[in-house]
């Protein structure tokens, strides 16, 4: 069986060539977008049913998230990203379990190139978000210790250790961009091609606790992602200590 | 001799996957003996535990796709 690391073009728009992972990111959007009409339609002060499920989620993350940074004003600030890259990263991790994800699509060249791929099975999506991160994650800094202060905690000329780290934490933002992008990225893509050689092994019954493990991993990632992000916003926040 | 390259995939993951083993193995060893300690602090000693875990599994993905790179 072959599996391609890179993202397979399954057609072009207007020129721009289109691929699987975007096709599927498309649908993860969609989705997101219909569940969220169905949860506020009818907004009650006691929830039931959709809105309940989706509250209950929320709450559960708010808190996570809240007990990370401390301090109500700041969750409150950085919520609404955290919650997106949450709800996104989780159903785009478990959308490529669904039947039909990297099996159904057309021959080209001898190889078969599948119609749908779990969108962040492509590191271009995982690098995106990475690069969101880290960017405001620089920003929150900025925006909460002022440009001086912040830029003290990387170029900062009071000794000639501290000078060496604050050069070691310039590199570390760098490499913070790959770490997440990679790890996301590793992820999903290692359990794709896990799950793809199970199956093509043996194809009934052995697959169940595999696809299990990579409901578990897909969660977990997403979580772990969201965590690392405000994390990083909160030390990035916090006065660098004397 | 480009059947070496196989020894080189082989040794990439081998290699990555030993280092995570014992640093995850040792994460949760002491998760679980803190929780024995002081049983309510069971929430957030768990957040922090998974936290380290994804942490320390990243670099053995790092190999990973490594691995997989190196078969084309």
């Amino acid at each position: 069986m072959e599996v391609s690391v890179a993202a397979e073009r399954i057609f072009s728009l207007f020129g721009i060539p289109v691929s699987n992972t975007m096709l599927t990111a498309w649908l993860a959007v969609l989705l997101l977008t219909v569940s969220s009409f169905f949860a506020t339609r009818h907004m009650k002060n006691i929830p039931s049913g959709i809105q309940n499920f989706f509250e209950w989620i929320v709450e559960s993350l708010f808190d996570l998230v809240e007990g990370f940074m401390g301090d109500r004003k700041q969750t409150l600030k950085i919520f609404p990203l955290a919650a997106t890259f949450f709800f996104f990263i989780l159903v785009s991790n478990w959308m490529g379990l669904l039947p039909g994800f990297g099996s159904i699509g057309f021959y080209e060249h001898g190889k078969l190139v599948p119609f749908f791929r779990s969108a962040t099975a492509d590191l271009n999506t995982t690098l995106a978000f990475a690069m969101i991160s880290v960017i405001i994650i620089q920003i929150s800094g900025v925006m909460a210790l002022g440009i001086r202060r912040y830029g003290k905690k990387f170029i900062n000329f009071s000794s000639p250790i501290n000078f060496f780290v604050g050069i070691l934490e310039l590199i570390s933002e760098f490499a913070k961009i790959i770490s997440f992008s990679f790890r996301l990225f590793g992820s999903v893509f290692a359990g794709e091609v896990l799950l793809t050689v199970i199956t093509g092994l043996v194809p009934y019954i052995m697959p169940l606790p595999f696809l299990g493990l990579e409901l578990f991993f897909g969660g977990i990632q997403a979580l772990v992602f969201v965590l690392l992000t405000v994390v990083f916003i909160k030390i990035a926040t916090t006065e660098m200590a004397h | 001799m480009p059947e070496l390259k196989f020894i080189g995939i082989g040794l990439a993951i081998g290699l990555a996957a030993i280092g995570a083993g014992v640093g995850i193995g040792m994460i949760v060893a002491r998760a679980i003996e803190a929780t024995g300690r002081n049983p309510e602090a069971h929430g957030k000693i768990f957040n922090m535990m998974i936290l380290g875990a994804a942490l320390t599994e990243a670099l053995a993905i790092y190999a990973l796709v490594l691995s997989f790179m190196m078969i084309r």
